[in-house]
């Protein structure tokens, strides 16, 4: 199905919460209200005609000068062969939105990384902690204002120049 | 020498025991230890050729020195016990899985006349001696205070313990056949050729010579039977704390092990030391015992280089369908084996002589089928094959 | 935590805790779980991951776009090229950016040689954690003959840095072509050769047929991809269904699970699709070096590489999967957001489902027919 007639049938049975569609870009997106992302999600995966049984990527961005964090959830169909982008915008200081854990299973794992990278919490998530990161790091690091910790275990992460190491 | 009143003194038994001993000790030092450092070599020479590499080549001609190289080296490593293991079994345990299978090498028959001592209850002694391993095993994997090695400590005292079934069974075959367990007495009711060995004297007995191999092989921990020392799925099993001489002792024993399954083999159904009369006739006893040591070594060995075969193809069981063969499958056929050899020796003698050379063609035709396919596999090859045993 | 079934009967167990790795021979690299078992038997197994993570994203955001592409070698070194491709994919993308005809080939017929070699990886690997040692060398004795090929076209055995924006680095010389056709000649027989070593004995089967099954549900729910998601039987090959490069004009199959031994998407079935795989990026092979063009092997991209605000998913087929790297850009040099999305990452989530009630053989059977790559799950 085309992007822009998804986008208008969504907008038609759900007025309101779906805004803000660029289709003439490569990968066409719409933004979706963080409160109806479950069911507008759930509609996507379940009702014939769209069925996007894949959840093939969930991923954030961070938009420090616009003050929101932007969740952005590709979406697949392997029987339709087409594909949406759905983005949810948080605001970035309180980043907090539904899990989509029941629909799509894997969902468990991209969300955590999310939550370890960027901070946002994912309600309802059954096992919320980091992935990647120890389980005692500070901070998100891929935040554009991230600054790392002095020291981790009491070991540095900071490294001395190469100039002063030579002349030690 | 005994009779030359050379010990004058001293009462016999006390110099048979001391004859025994020192006969004993060179048997075991001059014979098992290099035996089992130059099957090392072998093996990774072996499985370097099946898997187009070379395999040790430098130290001494062809590497032979290898396993020296590899002892000595091993012994100047730092003596290395867990802190949190049972220090006391922790270094008993290589030296009781030493024991049980060095025992084994008293009642080997390397001739008419050269064994260390010709029990009558020879291959029993075998059975109940190479139990011994299970024991140090055990002590291996609990004493490391590591959940791996308790894993595979575990998992292989199930193994051999179930798979000395099948083993004795077989063997009792073969004990049913000759009417004595002691191991000369064996050799000497077969024959010098094959077709007076017992491996082709009734198809039971054909039968139970594979299962009596398969089984020795899963009671040497010896892949597909390797799950306890499972390199990628316990890091190295019963064996994993083990550092130096103790780690290389556990090897040693099986290697040597390999070596005893092999003489064990060639007693019970190949003929043993067995040659043709018309070759080397008893009048010159030093040629003959030479010729008879030659042919058991040659016969024990190629069952060695078959275990070799073996583990550098075959990929790995996993332990509850091992368990499964051995009690759902092996046990009932040696069962079958048993009760058939006992069946046949109430046939007439005309019937025994049919079924045997109706085996031995039977098993002709076997080992044509096995060139013809090595043949294909050669042809086939797509790498270059390279014959030459020296690099 | 004892199973209260047990309790009741009065005889207490105690589950034992172990963890497989972080050094462990046959992880694939550097993983853990923490496995909670009762005897031989698993009751959970926790993957514990983050040991190679090297954040090759936020580096994407600090390295200019042409800097960028050896960074993405690394993201899974043993399939470097699809990296390469699929982040000059996304670049070109973005910019609108012409790649020329002879380089498209160029590139293919480095991608499919690193598809091989990867997948003789895997298999060989697998081979050796069933307990086969043997199969193992012999994939890698020809993978050696690979990396020489790859060392003569691009100067690098393991992370190649070929695939550029605008097409390739170095030309493919005609001498190299001629080598890559002689060992494509040695290659297929060997792979007839590997199938009677290992494929077909019997106690390879027995130890995987019907072990950690994967239904086409879960398959999709979980978002696996590639050879495993070809191995429950789902026909998906993103070469012949979202096409990219010259892959529209080469004619092959795609091998998909068909139950061969035990049940549908079971260990075997996900192995026998990697062999077959290998087998079909021969005949892909043979027909690049058939067509190819002559012509320039890269078009003219500036130095300052700049393209315009926007983002932009470039997916391709690597051995492991579909790679999808998610590039967005501001207009500045630098990419604004560089994501890499591989197909190791949804595997390793579907492990912990597997694995209640396999033993801990069938764990490792199942990590490695799952074919699980450290650098891809961590990034």
């Amino acid at each position: 199905m085309e992007a822009q007639a998804l986008y208008a049938s969504l907008e038609k049975l759900f007025p309101g919460k779906v805004s803000n569609f660029k289709g003439d870009v490569k990968e066409p997106y719409f933004t979706v209200t963080s409160a109806a992302l479950i069911e507008i999600c759930r509609f996507l995966h379940n009702s014939p005609g769209y069925r996007f049984e894949v959840l093939s990527d969930l991923t954030a961005l961070d938009w420090p000068k616009e003050e929101k964090i932007q969740v952005v959830y590709h979406l697949f169909s392997y029987s339709q062969n087409h594909q949406i982008v759905v983005k949810v915008d948080l605001p970035r200081d309180n980043p907090k939105v539904a899990t989509v854990e029941e629909i799509w299973k894997v969902a468990n794992w991209f969300e955590r990384e999310v939550y370890d990278l960027f901070g946002v919490i994912f309600e309802g998530h059954s096992d919320l902690r980091r992935i990647m990161l120890p389980e005692d790091w500070v901070g998100f690091p891929l935040r554009k204002d991230y600054v790392e910790q002095e020291e981790y275990d009491g070991i540095s992460t900071q490294r001395a120049p190469l100039v002063e190491k030579l002349l030690r | 020498m005994i009779q030359n009143g050379a010990f004058a003194g001293m009462p016999k038994e006390v110099v048979y025991a001391i004859a025994m001993v020192v006969t004993a000790l060179i048997v075991l030092s001059a014979f098992v230890a290099p035996l089992a450092g130059v099957t090392s070599w072998l093996e990774r020479r072996v499985w370097a050729r099946m898997q187009s590499r070379v395999g040790p080549n430098r130290v001494g001609p062809q590497g032979i020195l290898q396993w020296l190289a590899d002892g000595i080296k091993n012994l100047l490593k730092e003596d290395l016990i867990p802190t949190a293991a049972d220090a006391k079994l922790f270094s008993l345990a290589p030296y009781v899985v030493f024991m049980g299978f060095l025992c084994s090498f008293v009642v080997i028959p390397f001739g008419g006349s050269l064994i260390v001592a010709d029990l009558n209850i020879g291959i029993l002694y075998i059975l109940a001696v190479t139990s011994l391993v299970v024991v140090g095993i055990l002590m291996a994997g609990w004493s490391s205070n590591n959940k791996w090695s308790l894993l595979g400590g575990m998992r292989s005292a199930a193994q051999i313990v179930s798979y000395e079934i099948p083993a004795g069974l077989a063997i009792l075959t073969i004990v049913f056949l000759a009417g004595t367990m002691s191991m000369q007495g064996i050799i000497k009711a077969q024959g010098w050729a094959p077709w007076d060995w017992f491996l082709f004297h009734n198809p039971f007995t054909f039968g139970a010579f594979f299962l009596y191999f398969t089984a020795a092989l899963a009671e040497g921990n010896r892949t597909p039977f390797d799950i306890p020392e499972a390199e990628s799925e316990l890091v190295a099993g019963y064996v994993t704390e083990y550092s130096g001489m103790r780690f290389l002792f556990f090897f040693f024993a099986e290697w040597g092990n390999l070596y005893v399954i092999g003489a064990v083999a060639t007693t019970l159904f190949l003929g043993g030391w067995q040659v043709p009369p018309w070759l080397v006739s008893e009048n010159h006893p030093l040629l003959l015992g030479i010729a008879q040591f030659v042919t058991f070594f040659l016969k024990a060995y190629m069952w060695v280089f078959v275990a070799m075969w073996v583990r550098a193809t075959l990929p790995r069981v996993r332990v509850d369908q091992l368990m499964a063969l051995c009690w759902k499958y092996m046990v009932p056929l040696s069962f079958i084996c048993l009760l058939g050899t006992i069946g046949f020796m109430f046939m007439s003698d005309q019937g025994q002589r049919i079924f045997g050379a109706l085996t031995l063609g039977f098993a002709i035709a076997t080992m044509i089928n096995f060139f013809r396919r090595v043949g294909f596999q050669i042809r086939e090859a797509k790498p270059e094959l390279y014959f030459k045993p020296q690099i | 935590m004892s199973d209260p079934a047990q309790a009741k009967s009065g005889f207490y167990t105690e589950d034992m805790t172990i963890s497989v790795g972080p050094q462990h021979p046959s992880t694939h690299g550097v993983l853990r779980f923490v496995v909670r078992t009762d005897g031989e038997v698993i009751n959970e197994a926790i993957p514990d991951v983050g040991y190679l993570h090297r954040s090759i994203e936020k580096i994407g955001e600090k390295v200019t776009y042409h800097g960028y592409v050896p960074y993405t070698d690394r993201a899974d070194y043993l399939a470097a090229m699809f990296a390469n491709q699929a982040f000059c994919m996304a670049a070109e993308k973005l910019a609108g950016t012409e790649v020329t005809r002879r380089g498209e080939f160029c590139r293919v017929i480095a991608c499919e040689l690193n598809r091989l070699a990867s997948h003789l990886i895997s298999v060989g690997t697998f081979g050796q954690d069933i307990g086969a040692m043997t199969p193992f060398v012999h994939a890698l004795r020809e993978r050696e003959t690979i990396n020489n090929l790859m060392e003569e076209i691009c100067g690098a055995r393991l992370t190649y840095n070929y695939i550029r924006i605008g097409g390739v680095g170095y030309d493919i010389l005609p001498e190299t072509c001629t080598k890559i056709i002689e060992f494509l000649d040695h290659f297929e027989p060997i792979v007839d050769e590997f199938n009677r070593l290992l494929s077909g004995n019997k106690i390879f089967i027995e130890r995987l047929a019907g072990v950690a099954v994967i239904s086409k549900e879960e398959a999709l729910s979980y978002n696996l991809v590639g050879p495993n998601l070809r191995g429950s039987g789902i026909q998906w090959d993103i070469r012949r269904d979202i096409p990219y490069s010259i892959y529209p004009e080469l004619d092959f199959e795609v091998p998909v699970g068909t139950a061969q031994v035990g049940a549908l998407g079971d260990s075997y079935d996900r192995f026998w699709v990697r062999v077959r795989e290998m087998q079909e990026s021969v005949k892909i092979l043979r027909q690049c070096l058939k067509m190819m063009p002559k012509g320039p092997a890269i078009s003219k991209v500036p130095k300052k590489f700049r393209p315009p605000a926007g983002e932009c998913y470039a997916r391709v087929e690597a051995p492991r999967g579909d790679m999808g790297f998610y590039v967005v850009s501001d207009g500045s040099e630098y990419p604004y957001r560089v994501r890499i999305r591989t197909g190791s990452f949804t595997a390793m989530s579907i492990i912990d489902k597997l694995s209640k009630g396999i033993m801990v053989a069938d764990l490792i059977a199942l990590i490695g027919s799952l074919d699980v790559d450290a650098p891809e799950i961590d990034r």
